[in-house]
C-alpha cells in the first residue's frame, strides 16, 4: 500500500465514523435537551439556557409533579389494561386467522387477504370520520372496552407475520395427528400454537409499541380524560395554562416514553426482525 | 364456498350432526370459527365505515341530527375551498423530506453493513426516535424549536447569530421545512433498519467471494449491496408518495395546523371533528383516497415494469 491509499484509508474510516456519531447526535439531541430540562428547577429553568447541564441530576421533583398532575397513576393503568386486552385478543384472533389462511384451501381465501391488505393501505385519520359513527352508534365512545375492540382490528404486518411462520412448519406434523385423530382445533391449540411463540413474541411487541403510543384514536374515543386518558393522551394536560413550564412537561415526556425505552432495549432484536418480516411483505 | 357446498349436498343423506362430526364439518367449523371475529371486526371498522364514508360526502351533516342530501356541491367545495384541495401542495414539502429520509437511511445502512465497532449501539440511537409517541414528539419539538431553546442554542454554537435566525414554526418560509425535519428525524432510523435486513440477507460467502476478488467497497456497494435492497428501496420510494399525500402527524401534534403548516388531512380532521362538517371532510377522504389509488395503481405497474427490465 502507498502512503496515499493508507491516508485515504484512514480519512475513509474517520469519515465513517464521523457521520455515524453525527448522526446519533442528532438523533439523540431533542431527547438529550428534554432529559436536562426535565431535571431543572423553576428558577433554574428561567435563569440557564436550555442546554446548561442541570445543577442537581437527583432532582426529580419535575417528574413527581408531573405524574400527579397528569394523573398518570391512573393513565398507566389504563395503558396496561388496554395493552394486555389487545394483545390478547389480536394474538388469537391474528394467529387464528393466520391458521386458517395458510392451511386451508378454499375459494375466497386470497380475497381475504387481499380485504386484510386493501385495509391496511386506508390512511388511518380519514378512516376515522366515518368509524366515528359507527364507534357513536355502538356506544363505544367513552368506553374503554370499545376502544380496545377498535384496536384489536386489523392488523395486516402480524398476520403476514403468522403466515410466514406458518408456512415454515411442515405441514406433515398437521397431517400426522391428524392419523392420530386429533381434531383441527387440538392440532392448533396443541401443537401449532406453541411452536409460533417466538412469531408471537415478535408480533406482540410490535404491536404492543403501537398500541401503547396510539394517541389519536385514544384523544378522539376516549374523551373523559379524568378516568380514561392513556399515558400518551394524559400529556394533553400540559397544552393550555401549563404549556410554557417545558420542565415540567419535559419530565412528563420522559416518564411517557420510559416503557418504550426499556422495551427497546430489551428486545431491540425482536423489534428489528419483526419490522423486516412486516416490511417485505408490506 | 362452492366446493363445500357440493361437498354437503353430496352427504346430503347424513344429518346434520353426523355431518359436524366428520372431517368436512369439522374444516368447515374450524374455518368459520377461527375467521369470523376478525372478518366482522374487518368490517365494521373498515369496510362498513368506508361505504358510509362515501354515503357521507354527498350530504349536508353532522354527526348527530338532520341530513340534507346535496349531491356533489361538497366535492366542489373541495376543489374550489382554497384551504382544502390547496393544501396538498404541502406534500412536495414532505416528498422532498422523503427523498433526504432515505438517502440518508440508505447511507447510514451502507456504513453500518460494514464491521464498525459499537455497530448496534449507532444503530439503537438512531433508531430510537421511532419509538417515541406521537404526542411526545410534539412536545419535544415545540421546546426544540422554541426561540432562544435547543436548535437555536447549538446553531449559536456552531457561530450563528441568534438575530439571523428566523422563528422555526412561526415563519412561514421556513416552518413546513422545519416539520419535515421532525418526520425525518422520526423514521430515517427505521427506513435504516429495514434497510440493513435486506443487506445482512444477501449470502455472507458473496461478499467473501468479492473480496478474493479484489472488488473495493464501492464494487461491493454496487453490485452487492444495491441489488439486494432494490425492491425495498424502491418499495419505501412508493410508499414514501402516499405517505407524503396523507402527512398529517408533524404538523397536528407540534403546530396544529397554524401559519400555514395545515397539511390536507390537517384540515380534514378539523373540519370532521371541531367544525363537524361531516359531508365534506368525508368528501375530502373519498377524493385524496381516490388520488392515493391512482398513484398506487400507476406506481404499481412502474414497479412492475422497472423490474421486468432489471431481470432481462
Amino acid at each position: 500500500m502507498t502512503i496515499f491509499e493508507k491516508a485515504g484509508k484512514y480519512i475513509l474510516i474517520f469519515l465513517k465514523y464521523l457521520s455515524l456519531v453525527f448522526f446519533s447526535f442528532v438523533a439523540l439531541l431533542p431527547v438529550v435537551s428534554c432529559v436536562i430540562t426535565a431535571f431543572k428547577s423553576d428558577v433554574e429553568y428561567q435563569n440557564t439556557n436550555v442546554m446548561t447541564l442541570p445543577e442537581n441530576w437527583f432532582n426529580f421533583d419535575n417528574f413527581i409533579n408531573a405524574f400527579n398532575k397528569a394523573g398518570m397513576a391512573r393513565a398507566f393503568m389504563n395503558s396496561l389494561i388496554i395493552l394486555v386486552c389487545v394483545l390478547l385478543f389480536s394474538t388469537i384472533i391474528g394467529t387464528q386467522l393466520a391458521y386458517v389462511l395458510n392451511r386451508f384451501k378454499f375459494p375466497g381465501n386470497t380475497l381475504i387477504r387481499n380485504l386484510f391488505l386493501f385495509a391496511s393501505m386506508l390512511p388511518g385519520v380519514a378512516m376515522q370520520i366515518s368509524v366515528y359513527e359507527i364507534m357513536y352508534k355502538l356506544h363505544f365512545i367513552n368506553s374503554l372496552p370499545g376502544y380496545i375492540v377498535m384496536m384489536c382490528g386489523t392488523d395486516v404486518i402480524a398476520i403476514y407475520i403468522y403466515i410466514q411462520f406458518f408456512e415454515n412448519i411442515d405441514i406433515s406434523l398437521d397431517e400426522s395427528a391428524i392419523v392420530d385423530g386429533a381434531s383441527y382445533f387440538t392440532i392448533f391449540y396443541r401443537i401449532l400454537f406453541p411452536l409460533l411463540k417466538p412469531a408471537i413474541v415478535t408480533a406482540c411487541i410490535l404491536k404492543g409499541v403501537g398500541t401503547y403510543n396510539e394517541y389519536y384514536c385514544a384523544n378522539l374515543y376516549l374523551q373523559d380524560k379524568n378516568k380514561l386518558a392513556t399515558v400518551a393522551t394524559s400529556l394533553y394536560t400540559f397544552v393550555g395554562p401549563l404549556g410554557s413550564k417545558y420542565n415540567l412537561i419535559c419530565a412528563g415526556v420522559i416518564i411517557s416514553l420510559l416503557p418504550a425505552l426499556v422495551v427497546f432495549i430489551t428486545c431491540q432484536k425482536q423489534i428489528y426482525s419483526g419490522l423486516t418480516a412486516g416490511a417485505v411483505k408490506g | 364456498m362452492g366446493a363445500l357446498t357440493k361437498n354437503t349436498h353430496r352427504r346430503k343423506k347424513r344429518t346434520f350432526s353426523e355431518w359436524i362430526k366428520s372431517r368436512d364439518g369439522q374444516k368447515v367449523l374450524v374455518m368459520v370459527a377461527f375467521m369470523v371475529v376478525p372478518l366482522i371486526l374487518l368490517a365494521v371498522f373498515t369496510y362498513i365505515p368506508f361505504g358510509e364514508m362515501v354515503n357521507f360526502s354527498f350530504y349536508n351533516m353532522k354527526y348527530i341530527g338532520a341530513r340534507k342530501f346535496v349531491g356533489l356541491k361538497n366535492y366542489a367545495k373541495v376543489f374550489s375551498r382554497d384551504d382544502c384541495f390547496g393544501a396538498l401542495k404541502l406534500s412536495l414539502y414532505y416528498m422532498g423530506g422523503s427523498v433526504v429520509q432515505l438517502s440518508l437511511a440508505l447511507y447510514l445502512a451502507t456504513l453500518l453493513s460494514f464491521k464498525v465497532k459499537g455497530g448496534n449501539l449507532f444503530k439503537g440511537f438512531m433508531f430510537f426516535p421511532f419509538l417515541i409517541n406521537g404526542i411526545a414528539i410534539g412536545f419535544i419539538f415545540k421546546f426544540f424549536y422554541t426561540r432562544g431553546f435547543v436548535f437555536d442554542t447549538v446553531l449559536q454554537w456552531c457561530g450563528f447569530q441568534l438575530d439571523n435566525l428566523p422563528y422555526w414554526l412561526k415563519d412561514r418560509s421556513i416552518n413546513n421545512i422545519s416539520l419535515v425535519g421532525t418526520s425525518v428525524w422520526r423514521y430515517f432510523g427505521q427506513n435504516m433498519v429495514l434497510f440493513i435486513g435486506a443487506i445482512m440477507s444477501v449470502d455472507n460467502e458473496l461478499y467473501e467471494a468479492a473480496m478474493l476478488d479484489g472488488a473495493n467497497k464501492f464494487q461491493q456497494f454496487k453490485y452487492i449491496i444495491m441489488p439486494s435492497i432494490k425492491t425495498i428501496f424502491v418499495l419505501n420510494v412508493i410508499l414514501s408518495i402516499s405517505g407524503s399525500l396523507s402527512a398529517f402527524e408533524p404538523p397536528y401534534v407540534i403546530t396544529d395546523g397554524a401559519n400555514g403548516t395545515g397539511t390536507y388531512f390537517v384540515v380534514m380532521h378539523e373540519i370532521a371533528h371541531t367544525q363537524q362538517k361531516v359531508g365534506l371532510a368525508s368528501a375530502m377522504a373519498v377524493v385524496l383516497l381516490g388520488i392515493i389509488f391512482l398513484v398506487t395503481i400507476f406506481q404499481k405497474l412502474f414497479f412492475k415494469y422497472v423490474f421486468k427490465d432489471s431481470t432481462q
